[in-house]
């Protein structure tokens, strides 16, 4: 167990003992600080939630109304018990926050997920510097490097056109939270888009929180004269292969996710297409953030934490330690199956299908 | 060399074989001759051998990353693909975007066969420093698609799921003959010379530069149901042996003896090359070669001939072969492919009446579906796989037509064993633990008896592989030894007591059967009762 004057790694996570807070915390804690809304960082059962004012609306629509929510905007300081905490930028989905902690001058930084490459849906990474840097591995290992926004984006405009002119409909596996806005956004503009009704309950969770979205469509509600060949559908990858997809027609089927950039990964998966696009940052970032925070020490945590750590103390110089991870034997090789266990939106879409 | 790193790719992103048929088509109409005679090489799963080590491979790569060693081979077990691997990590430098490496300003173009000539096949004559340094300034100029692709021609076969069959369909189209023409002319070894093509599109079917090359091998299905058969008077049935399949070619006086795999394999089996110098000229025989000494030894005996090149004298006295012959396909010069099979098999039997230098296999006609049954049970203590079953009327096919030859295996043996180390897949499961080590009980100890890869559902791997993640005892490298827990019934094609095993037995094909969730480890079987499984056999 990592204990440090800040930060403890406890059972329930990591805990500021100065403060009384737990941050995205794994068992039920009095007073939990939330990163972001993906459901492996943002549990049910808390006795209360701190988080961005944009994940706020998020947080209901995952857990429910009834939670005890208390919000904090980007940058502003807010004393707990001995500790001084503010929210930064983590530019990983709308809200995306990574937790800065000041206990009596030692500043430690807590990234939660993230990703340096801008987006049009999430509020752009800063760059915190700390002392002690704690910070996510999901995709540690230098085969990981992602390309443009840009550049992404109109590779799937330009394979959305291919279809539409061989008469297929486009589906476009992504998780509905953050990676679903983000594609609407990139390339909704091309033409009529689709929504599977998980992503439709996050659509409207992340427009009441302020995001602005080209339209969209639930399948039922397709505007007279449109047809559903000519749509790119977004849905989650768990409505791959069900019923719902049935209503589609003649189909091109591609996955976008950080995980397609492997080969294997992709044809474990038997997809037409694979799309690098990753809401993680990737190997290069990920050195360069460690260098620029000046942290002399790193803690790291999801995927190949135990890998990274050993890259920071033997080529960077710095004192680092892989945190274990709740999940028992998990690599985060599959974790992208882990990022959407059942939530209410996920319990949603499994309703919409029966 | 972009065409054909467009072509791969085309290739790879799609199981379609019409939309695979179509790329290739394209890349042969438009490509140079050259450009085609290497592209249907590597396609058809050649490749140029012993060009590079791993070793230089990884120099080239640690110097061009500044990476540590350790992580490039941490990278290589996660990816699974050394290419693959190299690829990545080459577009990886911090000072380097993917963009910038696509600017094609850096790229002078070179052709698919440039890249071969100028670059790959001089690699051979050169010692690993200056391979890496060759290495190292091609990848610098590459898109890392490129680097991919190139790396994939120097490291090994590409395997893109194209068959032969499927490349000479889409290029016979495209040169206007016929695709078993060309497969017939490309039996054998040749080599992608500029001329190969203009060879390949000869109206003379037997130009001489084919001279000894063998015909396509008809290969068979495996029968799903007895009912598949229709009217079963209409069929043949003969041991399906488990050696090595081959045609003996006859010519001009000289003997080739070659594989399915199209290798010539008269250096390995000098002494049947000896005595099929007593058949005619003008004679392709086609049929198995089993190691024999008062009855069929085990195929790793085979095996052992197949490897050594020129064996001695006390190799040949102590695995001698034997060729079963079970199919005449040219006589006299003449091919005798179109004629139905029972006449060809006629004229084998009366060829061999006069010349046995070859043994034949024996042919049952059938006449009821009894028969089959009964005969597929005998299989086992003739050392056979299973049948083949033919269709009387039918043709010598090349490759695999559905409908006129058919394997049909016994049932496999099965033993109950319990998983003791996991390793992770490669290519499509390199993140998972899909490689197992099976053990049987020899008193309180688990010995292992086999691996296995095959035969679970991803849903089965994907449990095995977190079950293997949370109960691990040891590692050693990428295998886990793990909590002997999980119990699979493993099915084998052969098991033999063999002297070299640590267990004692030998198994032929392990796959796993199914995962018995309904048994313990203690239920799993003992090392003791599949050795009785044997003996009862040898009775
Ligand atoms: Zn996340
Ligand atoms: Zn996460």
């Amino acid at each position: 167990m990592k204990s440090g004057r800040v930060i403890t790694q406890r059972p329930e996570g990591l805990t500021c003992e100065a403060g009384g807070f737990t941050i995205d915390p794994w068992q039920r804690v009095e007073r939990a600080i939330i990163t972001h809304c993906h459901s492996d960082h943002a549990r049910w059962g808390m006795g209360s939630y701190l988080c961005s004012p944009t994940s706020a609306p998020l947080l209901r629509a995952r857990l429910g109304p009834e939670i005890s929510i208390q919000t904090l905007p980007y940058g502003e300081k807010l004393r707990i018990g001995e500790a001084t905490v503010s929210f930064h930028p983590a530019g990983h989905i709308p809200g995306s926050a990574q937790v800065r902690l000041d206990v009596g001058g030692e500043v430690w930084l807590v990234t939660g997920d993230y990703k340096t490459e801008p987006d049009a849906t999430s509020e752009p990474f800063e760059l915190v510097r700390c002392h002690g840097l704690v910070t996510e591995t999901t995709f540690g290992l230098p085969i990981y490097r992602w390309r443009k926004e840009d550049h992404l984006m109109s590779e799937i405009a330009a394979w959305w056109r291919e279809n539409r002119a061989a008469g297929k409909t486009s589906v476009l596996l992504a998780y509905s939270l953050g990676k679903a806005q983000r594609l609407i956004k990139g390339v909704g503009r091309e033409g009529p888009v689709v929504v599977h009704g998980a992503v439709a309950t996050m659509n409207r969770a992340c427009q009441h929180a302020g995001l602005r979205l080209p339209p969209w469509y639930l399948v039922s509600e397709l505007p007279e004269g449109v047809k559903i060949s000519d749509c790119l559908v977004i849905a989650p990858p768990s409505a791959a292969g069900t019923s719902w997809m049935n209503r589609m027609g003649k189909v091109s089927t591609a996955f976008a996710s950080g995980w397609m950039a492997l080969r294997g990964a992709r044809r474990r998966r038997g997809l037409d297409h694979g799309f690098v696009v990753s809401d993680h940052v990737d190997w290069p970032n990920l050195l360069q953030v460690v260098r620029e925070s000046g942290a002399e020490t790193v803690w790291t945590t999801h995927g190949y934490a135990e890998t990274v750590s050993k890259y920071v103390r033997e080529n960077m110089g710095l004192d680092s330690q892989a945190l274990v991870t709740h999940f028992v034997g998990e690599t985060l090789d599959e974790s992208e199956a882990g990022e959407e266990p059942e939530t209410l939106e996920t319990r949603g879409a499994r309703e919409e299908q029966q | 060399m972009r065409a054909f790193v467009n072509l791969y790719l085309a290739l790879d992103a799609t199981t379609k074989t019409s939309e695979k048929h179509a790329a290739m088509k394209d890349y042969f109409r438009t490509c140079s001759d050259e450009d085609a005679a290497w592209a249907l090489y590597f396609l058809s799963g050649r490749r140029v051998k012993g060009l590079v080590k791993r070793s230089a491979l990884k120099g080239a790569t640690l110097s061009l990353t500044g990476l540590p060693e350790w992580l490039y081979d941490e990278c290589r077990e996660i990816v699974g693909d050394t290419a693959e691997t190299i690829s990545h990590l080459n577009a990886s430098q911090e000072n380097r975007t993917l963009e910038a490496q696509e600017n094609p300003a850096k790229n002078q173009q070179k052709t698919l066969s440039q890249v071969v000539q100028e670059i790959i096949i001089p690699l051979g004559q050169q010692d690993q420093v200056q391979q890496e340094e060759v290495l190292e300034a091609t990848w610098r100029s590459q898109t890392q698609q490129e680097v991919f692709v190139f790396t994939k021609l120097i490291t090994g076969a590409l395997r893109v799921g194209v068959s032969q069959e499927l490349v000479l369909r889409a290029l016979g189209e495209v040169l206007g003959v016929p695709p078993e023409v060309l497969a017939h002319r490309l039996m054998g070894n040749w080599t992608p010379e500029p001329s190969l093509l203009a060879t390949l599109k000869e109206e003379a079917v037997e130009s001489r530069k084919f001279w000894h090359q063998p015909y396509p091998f008809c290969l068979a299905h495996p029968l799903p149901d007895l009912s598949a058969l229709g009217d079963v008077t209409q069929w043949a049935a003969e041991w399906k042996w488990d050696g090595i399949r081959a045609q003996v070619v006859k010519r001009e006086g000289k003997v080739s003896i070659w594989s399915r795999g199209q290798e010539l394999l008269n250096e390995s089996f000098p002494d049947l090359a000896t005595e099929a110098l007593s058949l005619g000229d003008g004679c392709v025989i086609d049929g198995e070669i089993l190691a024999y000494r008062d009855g069929i030894l085990p195929f790793q005996d085979l095996q052992k001939r197949l490897g050594r090149k020129n064996p001695g004298k006390k190799l040949l006295a102590e695995i001698p072969i034997h060729f079963f012959a079970f199919d005449l396909l040219e006589w006299e010069g003449e091919d005798l492919r179109q004629r139905p099979f029972c006449r060809r098999r006629e004229m084998l039997e009366l060829h061999h009446q006069t010349n046995p230098a070859f043994g034949i296999s024996p042919l049952v006609h059938i006449k009821a579906t009894d028969e089959l049954l009964e005969m597929r049970d005998r299989a086992r203590d003739k050392q056979a796989e299973g049948l083949m079953i033919k269709r009387l009327d039918s043709p010598y096919e090349v490759g695999r037509k559905t409908g006129t030859w058919w394997k049909w295996k016994v049932q496999p043996f099965t033993v109950d064993c319990v998983l003791i180390f996991a390793q992770r897949g490669t290519g499509r499961r390199a993140n998972l633990y899909t490689d197992y080590t099976f053990g049987v009980w020899s008193g309180e100890k688990l010995v292992t008896l086999c691996k296995a890869y095959s035969g679970l559902t991803d849903e089965e791997i994907v449990k095995v592989d977190r079950f293997v993640r949370q109960n691990t005892l040891e590692k050693f490298g990428p295998v886990r030894t793990v909590k002997p827990e999980l119990v699979f019934e493993i099915a084998f094609e052969g098991i033999q007591f063999s002297s070299r095993h640590k267990s004692g037995i030998a198994v032929r094909f392990p796959r796993i059967q199914r995962w018995r969730t309904d048994k313990k480890p203690e239920d799993a079987e003992k090392l003791e009762q599949v050795k009785d499984l044997l003996r009862q056999r040898e009775v």
